[in-house]
């Protein structure tokens, strides 16, 4: 990839309160305005190598493979294919493992979740009201009968009121 | 100057390449009411004559290939010869190994067009020099 340093800048105040710039770390930088080397698969000759600044075994190789490819030994034949391009076929078709990582954070959240509801449960929450405890709902459920709630399809059709019993 | 950016081709979409008997290869063309289609020997000639220009350049070569696999086609032989002669006057190994694995991966599921490409270039390959990704072992990731 094409990359050149640019510079991060800081700013400071000198003592009369104006601006002036501090150069300090290196950044690697892409440069937009240039041809990009990039791994598509749609694109298989990219605009530039992917080695732009050879080293001198390097130019070497690149003379050779200007003479007859016959006499390129496979490494050296590997060699020249991994300067011109970063990643094969294949390697740019690879999968990742990300998505265990997701799910294993999806079901890592659920849990820490369930957790908390839990704690909520026992230590949030106050007592239930009182008209929820069995001896309210007991004597609750006996007037609702009396009363003949639902008679026709709902809840007092379901008791049994000779036997005196849940039908 | 340079021939023109490569025309695109007014039949359009194609599927399959026809070489191999078997394959009922629609030929999914454009609807034009005017104008000639262009024949699939119109087209392979058209490519194969782009490629064998002696004095292609590098940008040339690579539009041609970036172009040729923006198609919905797999390239036939002949093509793909002319554009390995083209990478070896631009003294060109890792493009011409480059091509090799893209028309591999522009065949997609149909894992006997590979073979039977690699087993037409084969005169080539071996007189240019040029191996193989399986050859050199970058076939698989």
């Amino acid at each position: 990839m094409l990359n050149q340093r640019a510079r991060a800048v800081k700013y400071g105040r000198r003592a009369n309160n104006s601006f002036i710039v501090f150069r300090c770390a290196d950044v690697d930088v892409l440069d937009c305005s240039v041809p990009q080397y990039n791994n598509r698969l749609d694109t298989p000759l990219p605009d530039v190598p992917f080695v732009r600044n050879l080293g001198a075994d390097q130019k070497k190789l690149k003379e050779k493979e200007k003479g007859a490819w016959t006499s390129l030994s496979k490494e050296e034949k590997l060699a020249l294919y991994r300067l011109s391009f970063e990643l094969t076929y294949p390697e740019m078709k690879r999968g990742s493992g990300e998505w265990k990582t997701v799910l294993g954070g999806i079901f890592f959240f659920l849990g820490f979740t369930g957790l908390l509801v839990w704690w909520q449960r026992f230590s949030v929450f106050g007592d239930v009201p009182h008209t929820l405890s069995p001896e309210w709902v007991e004597q609750q459920t006996q007037r609702m009968l009396d009363m003949r709630v639902n008679p026709v399809h709902g809840f007092s059709t379901k008791w049994d009121y000779e036997k005196k019993q849940w039908k | 100057m340079f021939r023109a950016a490569v025309r695109l081709s007014v039949s359009g979409v194609r599927s399959l390449t026809r070489s191999r008997p078997q394959y009922a290869a629609p030929l999914a063309a454009r609807c034009y009411s005017h104008g000639k289609q262009e024949t699939d020997e119109e087209f392979d000639a058209r490519w194969v004559s782009y490629f064998s220009k002696p004095d292609i350049d590098a940008w040339e070569l690579r539009k041609g290939m970036n172009t040729l696999i923006g198609y919905d086609l797999v390239p036939e032989p002949k093509i793909l010869e002319a554009a390995l002669r083209a990478c070896r006057r631009l003294n060109d190994l890792g493009s011409a190994i480059r091509i090799l694995e893209a028309v591999k991966d522009k065949a997609g599921p149909h894992k006997e067009i590979y073979p039977y490409l690699i087993q037409e270039l084969r005169p080539t390959l071996n007189e240019l020099g040029i191996s193989t990704p399986e050859e050199l072992g970058i076939d698989k990731a």
